[in-house]
């Protein structure tokens, strides 16, 4: 009996939000379930809900899935989006794991101390726009398709786009170099699902704000 | 015309040896071209061979990949070492990034001050006894059987393994309260593949010193401080 999947974290993005962007991606209908305050996390742990005592923590298929990369590695298998074969599972993964470090920088810049903060800014500026944003604009522009792997919608595709979307976050015009991530953006946030997902209502948590970290860090320390 | 794999990366563990690992268990003989200077990483970059600008990187099947995670993802599949199907294919995910999690402590540590390093030891057995090692206990015990996943052997096996040697050379006692883990790692490491990677003369890596990771800071221009967990 298996009923939608089951989200466990706290009320925000951090390592729960590519998970709820692959479900949204798919047109998967999830329901979640935020940790508040120090119990509630404890009381995941003490029923040995947390492999690792940890969250994310997805009950989906008669499992309680822990650890990002196997949730999302799940998720984007069953509802492929992860390639036709080894060899685009292959790209998806080498893109997708580039995705994810830059990720980390976006997503660890809220919790920047007031005077490290400029620098850090400098720091995903640079990367953005050195290292990551021209790969992408490349491959693009090479094979002048729609998506990123194999002419078809995958999971390489939604999680640029997550990414494209914090990384304007940060800076509005981040983007202003790279045409072809621009109508990259456009086009993938048409597709229905993403456009449902990135209407207001929907299950997307908006940027962390340093009010809500006190908050945060009274769950996990 | 396929040839062997060529991993490129330091002359050391870092982010290329679980990678090794998985090759030898595999039993893939594999070339290496080691970084020595910045001349060498920056005729790679200029040549277009780092997608990312990043090591490691590994020639295979007429690919440059990068990225340790795809390549891993790669060479799992490709030996079958990644399970049976899905639902295999979850377990074993979730048990790599443990051990992931638990080298991303180690995988530091070379480069932390000497005061930095005495904590960062506490911190590595205290989350390996505390978090880790307990979850791949319970799982063994629940099972009985021989491999963590599948009654099978696969990466998941292979990557905990290595875990597990990585944490004893901070701590050689540090398995005394996990018997199954014990009797798993002299299972594991009698198999044959790994049996030989195991014996002096492979290219299994050894501890990284101070001198490799000057060779990492130099040729790379990292000379930032790396902190403790």
């Amino acid at each position: 009996m298996s009923g939608k999947p089951k989200l466990h974290y706290c009320n925000a993005r951090g390592r729960m939000e590519t998970i709820r962007w692959l479900l949204a991606a798919a047109g998967v209908e999830f329901e979640e379930c935020f940790l508040e305050t120090k119990d509630d996390l404890t009381k995941l742990q003490k029923d040995g809900s947390l492999m690792f005592q940890q969250v994310p923590m997805v009950e989906i298929d008669g499992m309680k899935m822990v650890q990002s990369r196997a949730i999302a590695n799940y998720i984007a298998t069953k509802y492929n989006l992860y390639g036709k074969d080894l060899k685009e599972r292959a790209l998806i993964d080498m893109y997708v794991e580039a995705i994810i470090d830059l990720n980390e920088l976006l997503m660890t810049h809220t919790f920047q101390p007031a005077d490290k903060k400029e620098q850090h800014l400098a720091t995903i500026v640079d990367k953005a726009t050195n290292r990551y944003f021209p790969v992408f604009e490349k491959v693009l522009k090479d094979h002048g398709q729609d998506f990123l792997v194999g002419n078809k919608f995958s999971r390489a595709d939604v999680q640029l786009l997550e990414t494209l979307l914090m990384a304007e976050e940060c800076k509005s015009d981040i983007l202003a170099k790279f045409p072809l991530l621009q109508s990259f953006k456009a086009r993938i946030s048409n597709i229905p699902s993403m456009k449902k997902f990135l209407q207001p209502g929907s299950q997307r948590k908006p940027p962390l704000q340093e009010k809500d970290i006190p908050k945060l860090m009274k769950i996990f320390h | 015309m396929a040839g062997k794999p060529k991993l490129y990366y330091f002359d050391g563990r870092g982010k290329m040896e679980s990678i090794r690992w998985l090759l030898a268990a595999a039993g893939v003989e594999f070339e290496e071209e080691f970084l020595e200077t910045r001349e060498q990483y920056e005729k790679l970059l200029q040549g277009g061979s780092l997608l990312f600008q990043q090591v490691p990187m590994v020639e295979i099947d007429g690919m440059k990949m990068v990225q340790s995670r795809a390549i891993a993802n790669y060479i799992a599949t490709k030996y079958n070492l990644y399970g049976k199907d899905l639902k295999e294919r979850a377990l074993i995910d979730m048990y790599v990034g443990g051990t992931d999690d638990l080298m991303g402590f180690l995988l530091t540590f070379p480069y932390l001050s000497a005061e930095d390093k005495e904590k960062q030891r506490a911190v590595i057995v205290e989350k390996a006894t505390s978090r880790y090692f307990p979850a791949y206990e319970k799982v063994l015990k629940d099972h009985g059987q021989d491999f963590l996943v599948g009654n099978h052997f696969s990466w998941a096996d292979v990557h905990l393994l290595e875990a597990i040697l990585m944490v004893e050379e901070k701590k050689s006692d540090v398995l005394s309260g996990f018997p199954q883990l014990q009797a798993f790692k002299a299972r594991i490491s009698s198999i044959p593949t790994i049996k030989k990677f195991l014996q002096p003369g492979s290219q299994r890596k050894p501890i990284s010193s101070d001198k490799y990771v000057e060779t990492v800071r130099r040729v790379l221009r990292m000379y930032y401080d790396m902190k403790a967990n």
